[in-house]
């Protein structure tokens, strides 16, 4: 009975939980509440997966109606992989949360974090299990939202300015993206994103479908980042409260490029998107800037996570080039990288929250010698700087060995270079840190400094551990990244 | 396919292009914000004017009325309209916050603070 609900479950808990965590204000409750949610999304998550494996896809019509008139919610191979990332992360973060937020935040303000990463993790998991796109707008209106909040919580004043300019490019993202779905319903009458699909190969040629396809890739393309769209992004995760810059960092962009991913491929379809517009182009040439710019912008920053916030902007770069290369190697690495760089990024930021939490600042000066005081931490930060780098035996390898292998299938030879060659501009801002934390004498008075607590540092270090285990044990995400490309690569839904 | 058969789309285009330009162009925080507002209502209009029949009433099934207007575009507007709304309010208030902060709403001044106190450290 309660099987049959699922999908409709992974939405509707941490929607209701918080109201609830609203009404009672109190810290410690809405943090139990919300711990308590994220692992049951995850446990819903898990099982739609195992479910999708059997039966391929699960439809659900929303309150009985059946679609397409009614909201449907549909997972299949893609969408419940990007449900397993984005709960396994808001698990992992929150427990991690209670600590980070008591030391960043006034009492006062405890319950609404939890209220907030509620609000965004129903929005986000909305955003993925939906099959229709104005429902999809308006998770996106619920992430976005609860996200400004996020950001504008955090203590430094100049958090506010950044949470002001998400507000602003995020509004017109999303604004941008309601203004293709209208020419897209115009066109087709439809809002169901299959059947949807199915109408618009009898319109293809179409001038507003065209100009749906533009707006739809700009709003998408604002919200996940894409350079040179990404001007939000570093201030928001610099000046976010730790826990929440983890979260977001790992999960918000990779559903964004979820939704790229679904309109392109299973929308818009491959020749129009690839075939008769030039978007393979347009996409390979703007993720090779984000690499290479962002990167070379992380190397000079003075802020840990500032650095680690440009190389977010270069990372997700190598996803939408897994994107532009749109053949099977190219797109698995692709998907599987929008899943290691959500566990790579999360893990990172996690740490960094500790060395904020005792250092009192993530500024590379204050952080010399930190692998004496906080030994475990600096460790965690080179083997997430590891993967991210794609050494071998770390997850960051094996999505960058798809890609490279992607570019050679379609005889990019100079791309699978400058694959490689951008991974040493990676070495070079992970380097900084390990000079710093490594072989500097740490100030006089930082003696004193401890570990960060176990209650953080235990979370951080099994997002660590799974940056590792996947590197080496490669089948869980591979076998679904693989699964997710077939379909996206197999024409119809 | 003329001018005045497209009117509403030339109005929606307006209103569009006038509120992304004040987003751009205007520096106070309050402004850009009602330029914002501008550019989400050019939306509404644009899903609204095409569902509109002439002569064309509400779906009520009765033997008097033939023609009907589609629905749908008003019911999706009125969710928009909600998350506009939403976004203002909470923008709105970033703003209260960002004056408290820094003591004014343009934003240029606020960037000169930023950096005077980024020299200092």
């Amino acid at each position: 009975m309660i099987a049959d609900h699922l999908p409709a479950l992974q939405v509707v808990v941490p929607l209701l939980a918080a109201p609830l965590m609203m009404l009672v204000r109190r810290g410690t409750f809405a943090w139990l509440v919300a711990v308590a949610v994220s692992w049951t999304t995850l446990a819903i998550a898990f099982a739609l997966a195992v479910k999708v494996r059997e039966v391929g896809v699960i439809s659900y019509a929303m309150g009985n109606w059946p679609p397409p008139w009614g909201i449907e919610y549909r997972v299949d191979a893609l969408n419940s992989f990007v449900l397993v990332l984005v709960s396994l992360v808001a698990s992992v973060v929150a427990p991690y949360a209670r600590t980070s937020v008591a030391a960043e935040l006034p009492r006062d303000q405890h319950y609404l974090v939890f209220t907030m990463f509620s609000l965004c993790l129903a929005g986000l998991l909305g955003i993925t299990i939906t099959g229709d796109a104005f429902n999809l707008f308006v998770f996106l209106e619920i992430s976005s939202l609860s996200t400004y909040v996020l950001i504008a919580l955090g203590r430094n004043r100049r958090a506010l300015l950044a949470a002001y300019q998400y507000l602003v490019l995020g509004t017109i993202g999303a604004t941008f993206y309601i203004i293709g779905v209208g020419l897209l319903y115009l066109m087709t009458g439809t809002l169901n994103l299959a059947d949807m699909a199915q109408r618009l190969r009898d319109v293809h040629e179409m001038r507003p479908v065209l100009a749906a396809l533009a707006f739809i890739t700009a709003g998408v393309g604002l919200k996940l980042a894409l350079f040179p769209l990404h001007f939000w992004l570093p201030n928001a995760y610099a000046y976010a409260p730790s826990a929440i810059t983890s979260f977001l960092a790992a999960s918000a962009t990779k559903v964004s490029v979820y939704v790229l991913l679904r309109y392109y491929f299973l929308i818009f379809g491959v020749p129009l998107v690839f075939g008769r517009l030039p978007m393979a182009e347009v996409l390979i040439g703007l993720s090779v800037l984000a690499v290479v710019s962002a990167s070379l912008v992380a190397v000079f920053q003075r802020d840990l996570k500032r650095m680690f916030a440009y190389s977010s902007v270069a990372q997700i770069g190598y996803i939408t080039m897994g994107m532009g290369l749109a053949n099977k190697a190219g797109m698995t690495g692709a998907v599987v990288h929008l899943f290691n760089h959500g566990i790579t990024k999360g893990a990172i930021f996690l740490l960094l929250g500790g060395v904020a939490l005792r250092v009192g600042s993530t500024s590379l000066e204050r952080v010399a010698g930190l692998a004496k005081t906080m030994p475990l931490t600096s460790f965690g930060i080179v083997l997430g700087g590891m993967s991210l780098i794609g050494v071998p035996g770390t997850a960051g390898f094996i999505s960058k060995w798809y890609l490279v292998l992607g570019a050679i299938e379609h005889g990019y030879w100079g791309l699978a270079v400058l694959l490689v060659v951008s991974s040493l501009i990676a070495v070079a801002y992970v380097w900084r840190f390990v000079e710093v934390a490594y072989f500097r004498e740490p100030e006089p008075g930082a003696a004193r400094l401890a570990e960060a607590p176990g209650s953080m540092l235990i979370p951080a270090w099994i997002m660590v551990a799974a940056c590792v285990y996947f590197g080496l044990d490669t089948s869980l995400p591979l076998d679904g990244a693989r699964a997710a490309a077939a379909l996206l690569l197999g024409g119809a839904p | 396919m003329s001018f005045p058969g497209h009117y509403t789309y030339w109005v929606t285009i307006f209103l569009m292009i006038a509120g992304l330009y004040i987003v751009i162009a205007r520096g106070n925080l309050v402004k850009k914000l009602i330029g914002l507002g501008i550019f989400q209502t050019s939306v509404y209009l644009l899903y609204i004017a095409p569902g509109k029949l002439i002569g064309g009433t509400a779906p009520i099934l009765a033997a008097s009325f033939h023609t009907y207007s589609n629905p749908l575009p008003h019911v999706l507007i009125l969710t928009a309209i909600v998350v506009g709304v939403a976004t203002l309010a909470l923008g709105l208030a970033i703003v209260v916050r960002i004056r408290e902060a820094y003591d004014t709403i343009e934003e240029d001044e606020i960037l000169e603070k930023d950096r005077a106190e980024e020299a200092e450290e």
